[in-house]
């Protein structure tokens, strides 16, 4: 499902990348450059390193494989995967597809929108969560369903979703002290 | 014989908690020094009982269901220590009738073979259960070519993406198209939402798909084969990778397959980046190429010139799980499956308001009912059976009274849905027809690659008008807009996208009309699921004044002393439902 992602508000991502470290593209350049058809597996290799598309990566990555840069842009817009802007530490996927719709995803959305108090496609403040929704994580049977990182969480309801972000908060702080 | 006991690692098992099982199990077997034999499995397709934990043990064997960290102890302190099964935790066995055998009975399992029944990380495990004894038989016999189109075109299978195309006339098409390469491509995008057939194939069976694709190759003369796999499924992914890699080491992929001089195809998975519209072989086959995945003008088609301009076969998952038996059995015993113009079985996907959700392998013929019914187990919380949606995005909503519909590529077009890849919904009393088309088009509409007018402006206004309806503020003749857009978008679109993405609204038209009205008209959602239309009150005679809404109402729109009855206040209430849900004595009405 295409994502309308909004810019997270105090977020200047000009200075994030000043302190972006451009020497981890090089191994990605050696492997890629000037194979055909490298342009979305280049962008996926940015995006793995950096959490998303910085765009003094994106210029490096075309000065250095030869590709344009609007033709980077065109493709990492037409695609949900990529991301312009910075995200969360967490992503949280709250499945949207049909077996979750009628399932009430609806209902896990709403009540995550109000614990983290940002909307849908939206980062917190403190850059721990960004809230995203998909298209069907394959898991229609354990409706409605929702995925952060590689772990899938199903059969839940507004509350036991957010219990799930309290968790991984809890864990955060733990092991911050 | 040394007892063993499986888990069920598939993507279902391990959301439902099946890793942490197969931990404890681990670590119960070390800590008690118990002589058991710890196996992992994927989805045999019993979804709604995740996780499942299968002991096999002289007598035969028994699956568990719904076995979680604690359970797992009891049972194998009985099970395994005292040799007594828990009996009422198994869903299916070999030695006594459950409640759940009705979901295997009648299942014919062709693509879904292995499904459950191995290892999926082991090519051992698969060997065992003939991996690659098809393509073995192939180049053993010398059979040429043309040989195998031919006995793919006499088994009948038509793809199982959708679109239905006999498989071995498009295998001929590239086979007779000259060139110095040609490619096969695994369409593994599974973009329907509320489908998952093809990502519990490929984790469950990962090999038997590399064969299809092997097989293909050698078919159609191609010697590189693609898989594009969406992104959302990582264990998928992953799987496919050790396979392939496992392949390569014993001499199934690479140049010289079994040591057949002059044979060569290799595979390597090519990971989607999110867009629905790649599940169209052009779009798909741009995105490859590193492109926006827009779709292009048919012909010419993928088989003349595909990837790279290349002759290029593109088939589905479940399409290419096919063959390799198709090639073992012979033709001739796939077709005898299914019905005169769809032959073999189909592999649906049952999620939404049914009992038995996961995964079956039905021969094509059966009935809509007994899918539903028989191997579906009926309708939770005993609730009315109201609609199918098969087809996903593309396809529609059959009604109750349709579903002895038999399911063959026909019998399902006759009514306006499509057969579509094999995601099956089921809807009862309490879903709006009007909200399920306005889910579709909000996801056909943020799909639509953009590229013809019709499809991205057209589903747009057919959405704005579908949100109307459903808040509150259709007006006369909104039906007969939609349906002027709707025949409009099929007849001018580019693509599959753009052409069937008005079907969940027409049909819906179709056979729910008085739904569309009733919110048009009335202003009333009979399903109780628009909540812009709801009216939640207060019966008088039930309230005792006890105050616990009026208390909660997260807008304060409840007022009433104590002791005596209350009254919301319409203008205030957001409709949240929250005091339906909260009142003891049931006081509160909503229509
Ligand atoms: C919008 C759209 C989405 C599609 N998505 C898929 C998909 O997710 N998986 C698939 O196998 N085929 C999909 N198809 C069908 C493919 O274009 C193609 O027909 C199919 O992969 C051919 O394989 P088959 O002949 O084995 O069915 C889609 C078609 C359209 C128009
Ligand atoms: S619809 Fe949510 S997992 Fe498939």
């Amino acid at each position: 499902m295409r994502v309308e992602r909004k810019l997270v508000k105090n977020q200047e991502s000009q200075t994030v990348d000043t302190e972006l470290d451009l020497g981890l593209l090089d191994d990605l350049l050696k492997k890629h450059t000037g194979k055909p058809g490298n342009m979305i597996p280049l962008l996926q290799g940015v995006q793995n390193i950096y959490g998303y598309l910085p765009r003094a990566a994106l210029l490096k990555v075309s000065r250095e494989a030869g590709l344009h840069l609007n033709d980077m842009h065109g493709v990492a817009t037409f695609y949900s995967q990529f991301r312009l802007h910075p995200v969360g530490k967490h992503i949280i996927k709250v499945c949207h597809g049909t077996a979750c719709h009628v399932q009430n995803a609806g209902g896990i959305t709403d009540a995550l929108q109000e614990a983290l108090g940002v909307k849908d496609g939206e980062t917190t403040e403190d850059m721990m969560f960004t809230l995203e929704s998909v298209a069907c994580l394959g898991c229609c049977s354990l409706a409605p369903v929702l995925m952060i990182g590689d772990e899938t969480f199903g059969k839940l309801d507004g509350d036991a979703a957010v219990k799930v972000i309290k968790d991984i908060r809890i864990r955060e702080q733990q092991q911050n002290n | 014989m040394k007892k063993t006991v499986t888990v069920g690692l598939g993507s279902c098992g391990i959301a439902a908690g099946a890793e942490k099982v197969f931990k404890k199990i681990q670590a119960l077997k070390e800590a008690d020094g118990l002589d058991i034999a710890i196996q992992k499995t994927s989805c045999v397709g019993m979804c709604y009982n995740e996780p499942l934990v299968e002991i096999q043990d002289d007598t035969g064997y028994f699956m568990y269901g719904h076995v979680d960290e604690k359970s797992i102890v009891a049972i194998m302190e009985e099970h395994i220590r005292n040799g007594n099964p828990v009996r009422d935790q198994v869903v299916l066995s070999d030695l006594f009738e459950t409640g759940d055998a009705s979901f295997m009975e009648g299942q014919v399992k062709i693509a879904l073979r292995n499904c459950g029944y191995m290892d999926p990380e082991s090519l051992e495990e698969a060997e065992k259960r003939e991996a690659y004894q098809a393509i073995g038989k192939i180049l053993e016999n010398k059979v040429s070519r043309e040989e195998v189109v031919e006995e793919v075109i006499r088994s009948g299978l038509r793809g199982r993406g959708g679109g239905g195309f006999p498989a071995g006339l498009k295998w001929r098409f590239a086979l007779r198209n000259k060139a110095d390469q040609k490619y096969v491509i695994c369409n593994a995008d599974e973009g329907d939402p509320g489908a998952f057939m093809d990502r519990s194939l490929v984790e469950g069976d990962p090999h038997t798909v590399l064969e299809g694709m092997i097989i293909a190759g050698y078919a159609t003369g191609a010697t590189q084969g693609i898989i594009y796999c969406r992104a959302e499924y990582p264990l998928a992914i992953k799987r496919l990778n050790i396979a392939i890699q496992q392949a390569r080491k014993n001499g199934y992929l690479g140049k010289d397959i079994l040591g057949h001089k002059g044979t060569d195809f290799d595979i390597f998975v090519k990971e989607g980046a999110g867009a629905f519209v790649c599940g169209e072989e052009t779009a798909l086959m741009a995105s490859v190429e590193g492109k926006r995945g827009m779709p292009r003008k048919r012909p010419p088609f993928p088989a003349e010139s595909g990837l790279w301009e290349k002759p290029t076969n593109i088939n589905n998952v479940e399409t290419f799980a096919n063959i390799p038996w198709i090639i073992l059995k012979g033709a001739e015993k796939f077709a005898a499956y299914g019905t005169e113009k769809s032959k073999g079985t189909k592999v649906f996907a049952l999620a939404g308001k049914i009992n038995h959700g996961g995964l079956v392998e039905v021969p094509m013929g059966i009935t809509i009912n007994d899918i539903i019914f028989k191997l579906g187990g009926g309708i939770q919380k005993g609730k009315e059976f109201k609609a199918v949606q098969l087809g996903g995005p593309s396809g529609g909503c059959i009604p109750a009274y349709l579903a002895h519909t038999s399911i063959d590529y026909d019998s399902v077009n006759a009514t306006g849905a499509i057969m579509g890849s094999g995601g099956l919904v089921v809807m009862d009393e309490t879903t709006c027809m009007v909200d399920m088309a306005r889910f579709f088009l909000d996801f056909t509409q943020k799909e639509s690659c953009g590229k013809c007018t019709f499809c991205r402006i057209g589903t747009k206004r057919m959405l704005e008008i579908l949100h109307r309806i459903t808040i509150g503020e259709g007006e006369k003749g909104d039906i007969e807009k939609l349906e002027e857009l709707a025949y409009q978008i099929k007849d001018n679109s580019l693509c599959g996208l753009g052409q069937t993405a008005p079907n969940p609204v027409l049909t819906t038209i179709k056979y729910f009309r008085d739904e569309y009205e009733a919110h048009i008209v009335e202003k009333k959602c009979p399903a109780l699921s628009c909540k812009e239309l709801l009216t939640y009150e207060v019966i008088p005679d039930k309230c005792t004044g006890c105050r616990v809404c009026a208390i909660k109402c997260p807008v304060n729109a409840i007022d009433g002393e104590k002791k005596k009855v209350h009254v919301i206040r319409q203008d205030d209430c957001i409709r949240c439902g929250d005091c339906y849900n909260r009142c003891r004595f049931e006081a509160i009405s909503v229509r």
